[in-house]
């Protein structure tokens, strides 16, 4: 549940970003630290192993203006994807207030991408939070690997594996070359923020 | 369980208040009074801090987690106090109530054992408040 500050009339909203390992999402989220540079006032805030891979998660934070008098203060937080920290995943997704799933178009991640999801929604009903509930977007990432030659899902399996009774918003992306990068966090802020607005009356 | 207490203006008026009497008014650098999600509370410093609080809070929120299931693995239910020195500046953690923290940034000019006396005062002030 996002935090509202009413002496600074300030809201802080968490989105994280959560998919299996070495999907893209610290990819995502330097993109994003690239790309809007400007509006981004801190330095994103990553803790990776040696191996480069994100042990405890990254961190980016950003304004993105008024709504209703309050200003609004994002914060873009990864998962570790790597089985074995999921003691970590949940911890990150404490007070979360919406998801980006961020799925790997690989054809040789399709059963990981389904345990992924699966956990997200385990994790989250230890906080009885409800994954048809929370604000989601889907990102199927990766689809520039196609122009490799390699074998990647096609959109129509992967919605039937991951969105199919979901029905979450979903994009193509490749989070390496930016492609709707921006459209993915734009959307899932759009849904958040739509789901405060309530409160914020 | 998951919850973020919803605090009024007049609420976090009164707690800042109270930091800034037993905290910041001692020489602290600067309190952050956070959750366990990561998000800031109240913030206030001695004026001279220009540290990233949002970026400290998340990190603060991630250590105290993992620093807790450290204590469950030796039996412990968690530790309630964390102290990091540096050589100039140090961050002293405590737990307020269930899910919040109160983080104090000191450096050398303020000894520890004053500084812990006064956050458990602190602590006491704004567990009535809340």
């Amino acid at each position: 549940m996002a935090l509202i500050n009413p002496k600074k009339r300030e809201v802080q909203v968490k989105i994280v970003y959560y998919g299996p390992g070495r999907g893209g999402k610290t990819t995502n989220l330097e993109y994003i630290n690239r790309k809007f540079k400007k509006r981004i006032l801190n330095e994103m805030v990553t803790v990776k192993t040696y191996g480069d891979r994100t042990l405890f998660f990254d961190f980016l934070p950003f304004d993105i203006g008024e709504i209703k008098g309050h200003s609004i203060k994002i914060q873009l937080y990864t998962v570790p994807g790597q089985v074995k920290y999921n003691a970590t995943r949940r911890l990150v997704l404490r007070g979360v207030d919406g998801i980006v799933f961020v799925a790997d178009s690989m054809d040789l991640r399709r059963e990981m991408n389904i345990r992924s999801l699966q956990n997200l929604k385990e994790n989250l009903e230890t906080f009885n939070k409800n994954i048809f509930n929370i604000p989601l977007v889907m990102q199927y990432n990766k689809r520039d690997l196609a122009d490799e030659g390699i074998p990647i899902l096609s959109e129509e399996i992967l919605q039937k594996d991951l969105n199919s009774r979901l029905n979450a918003p979903y994009f193509p992306a490749s989070a390496i070359r930016g492609d709707n990068v921006a459209a993915t966090m734009k959307k899932i802020i759009a849904l958040t923020v739509s789901s405060l607005r309530k409160k914020l009356q | 369980m998951d919850f973020t207490i919803d605090f009024t203006k007049e609420q976090i008026e009164s707690i800042e208040d109270v930091l800034q009497q037993e905290l910041i008014d001692l020489g602290v650098q600067s309190v952050i009074l956070m959750d366990l999600a990561g998000n800031v509370i109240v913030n206030l410093d001695n004026g001279h801090a220009n540290h990233d609080v949002f970026s400290l809070a998340a990190l603060a929120a991630g250590n105290y987690g993992a620093v807790s299931a450290m204590a469950n693995i030796i039996g412990e239910q968690e530790f309630s106090l964390l102290f990091h020195k540096g050589e100039k500046e140090s961050i002293h953690f405590s737990k307020v109530v269930e899910d919040l923290l109160l983080l104090t940034i000191f450096n050398r000019d303020v000894s520890l054992g004053f500084l812990r006396l006064k956050v458990a005062e602190a602590i006491k002030r704004i567990q009535t408040l809340i």
